[in-house]
Order: structure tokens, then C-alpha cells, then sequence
């Protein structure tokens, strides 16, 4: 053990930072937890509105709401998650070897990173819009000018239950440049050593793809995974922009807590609704942490 | 991410230099590798990308140049017949109070959290204490929870604070650069962490300690002078993120002193929608962010690859 003579002045200095992220990060939850446990009795007429305890989680979820919520946020993770990564890599392999004007393609791909959710949304709610035939707006309207009016559909609000794939949309235009710029800083860190010795013991460029290039990207792959992953559950903005305040149609369980608290006010639903969503994100988030700094230990040495 | 893309992306490269860096020479001219055929399959999927992500652009553009009565839904796709800057106009005259609250706040955090990133990155990459690693490791949970786990509570120990007498100044945007300044804590002590790990030379730090330089010396004297390339990197980071932010707007701040997130959103949110006007206020409020990506972008992914994405 170093003498604390070297250390403690470094301790001090991000002792502000320490009690901050204990205080905002950490007590906070605590609270939030202890806030979703309460028992909540309306004033007028003694009606139980939160029963307390684990059971505030029981109603919850068991809740037809919660559980519609859960399943739409189940069908906007998997379409979010699989079209960033399809595009991420269709665009990183496009461009990896190098093309004329690369800097221009790239720029535009990364682009809709740079505008907020809200005001993407804006747009999308527009591009969105459900009217067909002669009502076709938007996308819609779009397909219609190109010939392929038999795709146009209602998009988020279509009866279908699994409507919610058409707000991943937005979601795969926003980030599926940020999944290229990951991958495509990863096909760059290969030697091109490597493919030349694939290529010389007759590998097919596909081969060399196949098992060469795409098997030192799985790191980065992961790293994609998690990083869309748990920004699809957390997603609000770009929900709360198309679908608007209150839609049950597009309801997640991060939008839903907006509604518990401000329509219904019942911040301890509202409160239990947050702590299952962070138990979620956790849930894919810790292991992977514990993942990055065992690695990161064993590079170290 | 953090140490993970690390082995392939090193983190001072992905600041210092090019963010990705070009294909290595094969001694051919770039975009000639291949068959004819593939080489044009290529481009063509290139460029139909390109068309695809640039159409809700388009379709911005277009229609904040039209009038209020050209926004038919026949001619929506089409050019403006004839230029109108009313849109423009209106939005301007909504959007310009909350557009300079934005301002301040966006800037504040962003030279406010790379000073504070800064020192903490530097202890956690070269001047580090026992337990050190755990706590880096509970900050960065903190990068990755759902805000609205801390949203109930936060909004009540604010309103707490803002209540107390002499305290009356701390709400709206003040609150605003207090949260996004904390919550930023994590993202920036890690690109910092991240830039000194490989950019700051133990060797210079053991000789600064040979001539007697304590930690705060050390740090002024010998750490700032090359933090450049990360302070960049933070500030781009934290001023995109705090100008796009709507979750903590709108759960603590109101019409009348939030942030141009809100104000777009309430504009956008009428029962008669003025489409020119909602469009250019979305081209307004999207601006700055667009000019920073535009004129800094190599800095604007340096931040993307060393940190993750709120």
C-alpha cells in the first residue's frame, strides 16, 4: 500500500465529485425505491390507490397497461437494436476499404446524431402520419410518388400489436451512424497483413470477412449491443415528440411513468415503474461494466 | 466504449488525431479496389443511403419555406413554388428568448464540466487511490441509469432547495446546468481518464515528482498544457448534450424558463400546426448543434468513440 501522503491530495480533489454522484446517483435511488414502497389512501373517499410495500410492484406488474407497455418496448428494442446493427455494418463495410468522397458519406451517416430527439421527432411525427390514398402525407405519401403505394401502412398507429416496430424507425435513422463510426474504426484497427495472408492461402473476400475481419469486431459488436440496447429502454423524447403525451397505442414503460405522474399523479406508481426500468438497464449494463474492467485489469497487466 | 473498443480504437488517437482513421495505402487510388461491378453496386448503395438519411432534411428545408397555405398535403414533397420567410419569422419570434437560454446553458456546462472532468480524469488515470477503480466503476453506472430513476425525487429536492429563503434565483436553466453539470460527471472524468491514460507519459509525471512538484503543480503545470484535444472533445459533448436534453426540461423547468427543447415541443404541440413555422423552429433549435458537428466533427466522434451515448 502507497503511503497516503501520495494519494490523499488526489482522494481530496475528487471528493467533491464522489459526494455528488453518492448524493444525485445513488441516495436518490434509494429514495425513488423507498418512495415506490409507499401506501397511498386518496383523501376524499379512503380508496387505497397504492396498496404499499412489494405489493405497489404486484399491481404494477400485473396491470394490463404495464404489461402493453412492456411488450411495445420488447418490439422497439429488438427492430432498434437489429436495424442500427444492419446498417452500422452494411455502411462500415461499404465504406471500410476506402472510397472517394468517404469523408462526405460518413459526415451525412453520422449527421442525425447531432439533432436532438425532440426535434427529430417533430419531423418523424409528420413523416409518420397514417392517412393512405388520396389522405397520404409523409412517408406515405412518399411511397406512393415511387410506386410502392402497397407499402404504405399506418405506421405506429396501425392495429397491428406490434406497431411499435414503425417507431424504431426514427430510432435506426438517429444512431445507425454512430453503430458505422464504431465498426468502421474497428475495420480500420486490422492490419491489412491479416487479410493479405487470408487472401494468399486462397481465401475468398467473403472468407476473409467471414473469419478474419468480423471475428475481432465482436468486442465492438457488444459494446454496440449494449450502448443501443439501453438507450432503447430508456427512450422518451423521440416517443413523446411523435406519439405525444398520453398515446396508449405507443406507450413504453418510460412514457408511462410521465403519464402515472403527471395524469394520475401518483408519483409512488410512477416511482416503481422507474426502479423496475433501472433494475432492467442494470441488468444488461453491470455484467458488461464488470466485463470492461476485468479486460481493461488484464490489458493493464 | 470504454475499454473495450480501446483495444482497437486507442482513446488519444480517437481525440488527437483523425477519429477514424483512413484506410490504410494499398497502393491503389481509393474506390478502385474491386470489379467494376462491385465497385458500382457500391456507390450506388452509398448514395441511395445518403438520399434516404437526408430526406426529414429535405422535407425540413422545403416546407419552412412555404407558406402556411402552399402546405398541402399533394405538394408537401414538393419544391417551395415560391419563397417565404414567414416561418422563419414566427418561429424566430417564439423560440428566440428559450433559444438564448439554451445558450448560456449549453455553454456553462460545457466549460464547467471539462474543468471538473479534467481533474478528476487526471486522478483516475495517473493519480490514483486506493479503491479508485470501484468508485470509477460506480461512476459510470451512473452514466447508464434511466434518469427517471432519480427524476421523483431530484424534481422534490430542487424544488427543496429553490424554496429555501435566498435561494429563489436557483430554477430554470440555473437548475438545469446544476443537473447536467452532475450528471455529466461521469462521461467526462471518463474521456479525460480515457485521453490521459495514453497521452500523459508517466515518465513526465515521475520527473515533475523528482523536482519536488506536488499534485495541484503538477496538474497546472504539466497535465493542462497538452489537455487540449479532450477539452475539446468534453465540451462539444456536454453542449450537444445539455442543448438536446428535453427529459429534465420538462420535469424541471416550465414554459417560461425552459430550454429551447421545450419551447420547440410547445410549438409543435398546437391544435392548428403552422407547418413552416413548426419546421423552421425545429431548423432553428437544431442549428447550433449542426454548425458544431459541421465545423468540429472530427471532435464531435473523437467523443462519440472514447464515451457512449445518455
Amino acid at each position: 500500500m502507497r503511503k497516503a501522503k501520495d494519494w490523499l491530495p488526489g482522494f481530496l480533489l475528487v471528493l467533491p465529485s464522489i459526494i455528488l454522484i453518492g448524493v444525485f446517483v445513488y441516495w436518490l435511488i434509494f429514495r425513488n425505491v423507498s418512495t415506490s414502497l409507499d401506501r397511498t389512501v386518496t383523501r376524499a373517499s379512503k380508496r387505497v390507490t397504492n396498496p404499499g410495500g412489494l405489493e405497489n410492484y404486484t399491481k404494477l406488474l400485473g396491470s394490463d397497461d404495464y404489461q402493453h407497455a412492456l411488450f411495445n418496448l420488447l418490439v422497439l428494442t429488438v427492430v432498434f437494436v437489429a436495424g442500427t446493427m444492419v446498417f452500422g455494418l452494411l455502411w462500415a463495410v461499404l465504406l471500410e476499404k476506402g472510397v472517394n468522397a468517404e469523408g462526405i458519406f460518413r459526415s451525412v451517416y453520422l449527421l442525425p446524431m447531432a439533432i436532438s430527439f425532440i426535434a427529430a421527432g417533430i419531423v418523424w411525427r409528420w413523416l409518420l402520419s397514417p392517412g393512405k390514398g388520396d389522405q397520404a402525407v409523409g412517408l406515405n405519401q412518399l411511397l406512393a410518388m415511387v410506386g410502392l403505394e402497397r407499402f404504405q401502412s399506418g405506421w405506429w398507429q396501425s392495429p397491428s400489436a406490434f406497431s411499435m416496430a414503425a417507431m424504431a424507425l426514427p430510432a435506426i435513422w438517429q444512431l445507425s451512424g454512430y453503430v458505422m463510426a464504431l465498426f468502421l474504426a474497428g475495420f480500420r484497427g486490422i492490419s491489412e497483413d491479416q487479410r493479405e495472408a487470408a487472401r494468399i492461402d486462397g481465401a475468398s473476400e467473403w472468407q476473409v470477412y467471414r473469419h478474419v475481419l468480423f471475428p475481432q469486431l465482436s468486442p465492438i459488436a457488444l459494446s454496440a449491443l449494449i450502448i443501443v440496447g439501453h438507450m432503447s429502454m430508456k427512450m422518451f423524447d423521440l416517443i413523446y415528440a411523435i406519439a405525444g403525451q398520453n398515446s396508449y397505442k405507443a406507450s413504453v414503460p418510460a412514457t408511462m411513468m410521465w403519464t402515472q405522474m403527471f395524469q394520475q399523479n401518483n408519483p409512488t406508481a410512477a416511482a416503481a415503474n422507474a426502479t423496475i426500468l433501472l433494475v432492467l438497464v442494470a441488468i444488461v449494463v453491470v455484467p458488461y461494466l464488470m466485463y470492461t474492467n476485468k479486460t481493461e485489469k488484464e490489458t493493464r497487466g | 466504449m470504454t475499454a473495450t473498443t480501446n483495444e482497437v480504437v486507442p482513446a488519444g488517437a480517437a481525440m488527437g488525431g483523425e477519429p477514424i482513421p483512413s484506410r490504410v495505402s494499398t497502393g491503389k487510388a481509393p474506390g478502385t479496389e474491386g470489379t467494376a461491378v462491385g465497385r458500382t453496386v457500391r456507390y450506388a448503395l452509398l448514395v441511395l443511403f445518403l438520399v434516404l438519411i437526408l430526406l426529414p432534411l429535405y422535407v425540413l428545408i422545403v416546407t419552412s419555406l412555404k407558406r402556411s397555405a402552399d402546405v398541402t398535403a399533394s405538394q408537401a414533397w414538393s419544391l417551395p413554388t415560391s419563397l417565404s420567410f414567414d416561418g422563419w419569422k414566427s418561429a424566430w419570434d417564439s423560440l428566440s428568448p428559450p433559444l438564448f437560454r439554451s445558450l448560456i446553458l449549453a455553454t456553462s456546462v460545457a466549460v464547467l464540466s471539462a474543468m471538473l472532468g479534467s481533474v478528476n480524469g487526471f486522478v483516475f488515470s495517473k493519480w490514483r487511490f486506493p479503491g479508485a477503480t470501484t468508485v470509477f466503476t460506480l461512476f459510470l453506472f451512473g452514466m447508464f441509469i434511466p434518469y427517471q430513476a432519480v427524476m421523483i425525487p431530484l424534481q422534490g429536492m430542487l424544488l427543496a432547495v429553490q424554496s429555501t429563503p435566498g435561494f429563489s434565483w436557483f430554477d430554470g436553466i440555473v437548475k438545469l446546468i446544476a443537473v447536467h453539470l452532475i450528471f455529466g460527471i461521469p462521461i467526462c472524468s471518463l474521456i479525460f481518464r480515457n485521453y490521459y491514460a495514453t497521452a500523459l507519459p508517466t515518465e513526465i509525471l515521475e520527473a515533475a515528482k523528482v523536482d519536488g512538484a506536488g499534485l495541484l503543480r503538477t496538474f497546472r503545470s504539466v497535465v493542462l498544457p497538452i489537455s487540449m484535444p479532450a477539452f475539446v472533445v468534453t465540451m462539444i459533448w456536454q453542449f450537444t448534450s445539455a442543448w438536446n436534453d428535453f427529459l429534465f426540461a420538462l420535469f424541471l423547468t416550465n414554459r417560461n424558463n425552459g430550454p429551447v427543447t421545450y419551447a420547440l415541443n410547445e410549438l409543435a404541440g398546437g391544435q392548428n400546426p403552422d407547418y413552416p413555422s413548426i419546421m423552421a423552429g425545429v431548423l432553428l433549435a437544431s442549428l447550433p448543434t449542426l454548425l458544431v458537428y459541421i465545423v468540429l466533427g472530427r471532435y464531435f466522434i473523437g467523443g462519440l468513440m472514447s464515451g457512449s451515448v445518455k
